[in-house]
């Protein structure tokens, strides 16, 4: 008899710890529940550093939204949000500091989860009934999907969309929108089309940046007749996503080699896959690539290494063992430790091929789709449009925002300032076609193909591509 | 108690009794029913507590609440003791009342409703959270994206599929015999060793990982560097110290597979060999002792006297790892993803279901898995009612 006390004191108790310790949630251990002094303790840091919260520079809510006006009023406090998207650790500081201004000037509760396994959860819960009311999605492809599903609220039915026009060019809108709709808010934007190269051994070796393909590839020839070593170093091993920077060369190749439209056309499959035009890229590619010296471990190191380890070798102590690594910028989080960028390896655009085309820049990017519709989340869906809501992520540095009057003088140093200056100078911005490609193709078989056209060290270029133009979904 | 006795109310059928329990069966399934609602509703228990606080004249604290609301740690506590109540002793009262709602009922009524009063709880979970899945995953293979037609072409006629199916058989054969024969090898030799609990938890101890956990270790086994670079994979820092090549073991087609069906065997193997050794000592040593005077020798004893009487204890763990190794998704997903031609179908159905979001291919590949599940599982089944376990 004692016994089954014993054991049903012990389940007891255990219910009780179970029910007092915090919550985790999801797939990660990265939920930030919002109460006033959470918010507070993590990041009083960075609102310190905000000079502008988002009541100050709008003074008595006079934003050219009025659901934004009305929040900034009073009269939504006391109402909840729920955010979720995949910025964990460092990156939920970041918009940690976005959204607590926001929290503090309306009285709005923001609940903000960072998801790790972030593709896997948002579908369970959107397909479950509980979707959070604004979610980040890197792709637009996927957005497109949920909106065609009719999960979304469109923002062009209520959003001041004259405002949106004037802030932002309209391939973003064009990106966040479906069958003439806009159901996706861009806020972040990535750029891919830069090269890293080591500072101190280019101006040792009194090299100068390249500013076309073809000092490009004359340089590297260079470094292997001066040093021996491999000129590049490219690797694209990323578990089940790899693949990936393999499709960020043929775009952003595609882009310096054929006019925007015909990018355009590929992505709808207006054209087929595997077009001339897109198999002349591939043979661009494939001079940096699969020339013998050219790229540091060979075709074996490109399915072998894992992306965040791919500079390494340009840190060596005995001098650069790979020069040019072209990659976005947020690589700088995967280098060895005591190395910085701007300091040990800065970059320079990658370098246009045919100059009719001018300078073109790939990118990628994250939207916000909205999911439930309510006065708040309008509200919010505002405020992130404005210039200011991205400030202090800017002032943090490894963000670039796509809204056209963020001033260029936010962006402080290196990289960023750059970075910035690189998206302003372009002549064509494009996002990044696997991205925006369905799923099946852009992350299924066009990262297959890249795998398997590096195996093949470059050969059976056209029935690589063959093999995606016939996998491309029938709808 | 007067239950046998001729004229009393029991044999009356339905009686007052009856009607009292049952009342009270039907008033304890409405408590428990409230009592979950209010635990969903987060609001609900600050709202018990201040008209509670109310209705006891203790104004001052209904007020600080409406005001302040509750204190998280404070409510959670509340929660977890009204959880307590609500669903122990709601059950307990629920088992109690309807217990005694049948023994308050007419013999042959109480008879056969007796059994269900215990298993429909049971029964009720298994119908959401099993039966439930499955027919609704079978209607979405055959529904959705097209329709069976092209869920189930798609199957067993895409190239990418067939690479997986052709996997899932190598994984299979190798990983389930691997296993078993190193388990059995293991199970004889670790008899015969002094410290034979020491040996057997050493081997036993990659099971207690999750497979996870395993992938990871074995990702740090496997890790390729560029020759001339240091090696920080155990393999090839091996390999090269005695003069070789590194080699990148995940990425070469199409040995990877066995390296990934490797990880499973040491997982596995624990297992084949903790029960093979239990069956192994439970051969009688008079047969062993009978045959060696016939004259057997030790190899015709072992193939020819020991297996086949350890014969269901091998089916067990056959199909058991057979059912595991069908499943495989944690190994190949954290090592390859699936890439390099070492896509398997659990891994398949998990990119269909959340990548591309073709809920209809993926479930007729959850579909397939479970078909090809059946035979095992009917073998699995025979076996345990030959050796006499259940009915």
């Amino acid at each position: 008899m004692s016994k089954r006390w014993l054991i049903a004191t012990i389940a007891a108790l255990s219910l009780i710890v179970a029910a007092c310790a915090n919550p985790t949630e999801g797939g990660g251990d990265a939920t930030t529940t919002s109460s006033a002094s959470d918010e507070e303790t993590t990041t009083t840091a960075a609102a310190e550093e905000t000079t502008t919260t988002a009541g100050e520079s709008d003074s008595g809510g006079e934003t050219p939204y009025e659901h934004l006006n009305a929040a900034l009023n009073g009269d939504y406090t006391g109402t909840e949000v729920t955010v979720n998207a995949q910025w964990i650790e460092g990156e939920e500081e970041n918009i940690l500091s976005v959204l607590t201004p926001f929290e503090e000037a309306t009285g709005i509760d923001i609940t903000y989860e960072g998801l790790t396994d972030y593709e896997t959860v948002l579908t369970v819960r959107v397909e479950g009934g509980d979707a959070p009311d604004i979610a980040q999605i890197a792709q637009p492809g996927k957005m497109r999907q949920f909106a065609a599903e009719g999960q979304l609220v469109a923002l062009s039915d209520w959003i001041n969309m004259d405002q949106i026009q004037t802030d932002y060019i309209q391939s973003f809108i064009d990106l966040g929108s479906h069958e003439g709709d806009m159901y996706g808010l861009f806020f972040k934007g990535d750029l891919k089309s830069i090269v890293w190269y080591p500072v101190q051994a280019f101006e040792d070796a009194g090299y100068a940046v390249p500013t076309t393909w073809d000092e490009l590839v004359a340089l590297s020839d260079q470094i292997v007749a001066d040093t021996g070593a491999t000129p590049w170093c490219v690797s694209m091993e990323h578990g089940d996503a790899t693949g990936w920077v393999g499709t960020d060369w043929i775009e952003d190749i595609l882009l310096r080699t054929a006019a925007p439209e015909v990018y355009d056309q590929w992505v709808a499959h207006e054209i087929p896959f595997n077009d001339p035009e897109v198999l002349e890229a591939a043979e661009y590619m494939s001079q940096i690539w699969f020339t013998d010296g050219y790229v540091y471990g060979g075709n074996t190191a490109i399915n072998a290494t894992f992306v965040g380890d791919t500079q390494t070798p340009m840190f060596s102590a005995d001098g650069p063992e790979c020069w040019f690594h072209k990659q976005a910028a947020w690589i700088p989080d995967f280098w060895p430790e005591g190395t910085e960028a701007g300091v040990d390896s800065a970059f320079f655009f990658f370098p246009p091929i045919e100059a009719e085309f001018g300078n073109p820049v790939l990118g990628a990017g994250d939207q916000w789709m909205m999911f439930n519709d309510r006065p708040e989340v309008r509200a919010l869906v505002e405020f992130l449009a404005t210039a200011d809501a991205a400030r202090p992520w800017i002032e943090r540095g490894g963000f670039v925002s796509p809204n056209s009057s963020v001033p260029l003088d936010w962006y402080g140093a290196f990289p960023n300032n750059e970075l910035a200056a690189i998206m302003a100078n372009a002549d064509t911005f494009r996002f990044d076609a696997s991205d925006t490609m369905p799923a099946e193709v852009g992350q299924g078989s066009f990262w297959q193909a890249m795998i398997d056209w590096v195996a093949a060290n470059g050969e059976g270029t056209e029935d690589v591509f063959q093999t995606v133009e016939d996998s491309w979904p029938a709808s | 108690m007067s239950k046998d006795q001729p004229g009393s109310s029991h044999e009356r059928g339905l009686s007052r009794r009856t009607l009292v329990w049952g009342l009270a069966f039907l008033l304890a399934l409405t408590l428990l029913w409230v009592g979950v609602v209010i635990l969903l509703d987060p609001e609900a228990i600050t709202r018990m507590l201040v008209s509670f606080y109310r209705l006891t004249g203790l104004e001052g604290q209904a007020a600080a609440i409406d005001e302040r609301g509750l204190q998280e740690g404070f409510t959670r506590l509340i929660t977890a003791v009204f959880a307590l109540i609500v669903g122990v002793g709601g059950i307990w009262v629920l088992f109690t009342t309807g217990n005694a709602l049948i023994e308050a009922s007419p013999s042959p009524i109480r008879r056969h409703l007796r059994p269900w009063l215990f298993i429909l709880p049971a029964m009720i979970f298994l119908g959401v959270y099993l039966v439930f899945p499955l027919v609704e995953t079978i209607r979405l293979s055959l529904l959705e994206d097209g329709g069976f037609a092209e869920n189930y072409s798609f199957v067993f006629t895409d190239p990418a599929m067939q690479v997986a199916m052709r996997n899932n058989a190598l994984w299979l054969i190798i990983g389930t015999t691997g296993s078993v024969v190193i388990g059995l090898l293991f199970a004889a030799l670790v008899d015969r060793v002094k410290r034979e609990a020491f040996a057997k938890t050493f081997i036993f101890l990659p099971l207690a990982i999750s497979a996870v956990g395993a992938s990871v270790i074995w990702r740090f086994v496997y890790v390729w560097r560029p020759e001339g670079s240091e090696q920080i994979g155990l393999l090839n820092a091996v390999w090269t110290g005695i003069g070789n090549e590194p080699v990148p073991f995940l990425q070469t087609m199409p040995w990877n597979n066995f390296f990934l069906i490797l990880i499973m065997i040491w997982i596995q193997t624990g297992f084949a060999m903790v029960v093979l050794s239990a069956a192994l000592k439970g051969v009688p040593t008079e047969l062993v002792e009978a045959a060696r005077i016939d004259g057997a020798s030790e190899r015709q004893l072992f193939f020819r006297v020991v297996l086949p009487s350890i014969r269901g204890a091998i089916i067990t763990v056959t199909t058991t790892i057979f059912i595991v190794i069908l499943k495989v998704f944690d190994i190949v997903f954290v090592m390859t993803g699936g890439r390099f031609d070492t896509e398997v179908i659990a891994n398949r159905m998990f990119s269909e279901m959340f990548r591309f979001r073709n809920f209809g291919k993926a479930s007729a590949l959850a579909v397939v898995l479970l078909i090809v599940v059946i035979p095992i599982m009917v073998v699995n089944i025979r076996n345990m009612r030959r050796q006499g376990v259940g009915t």
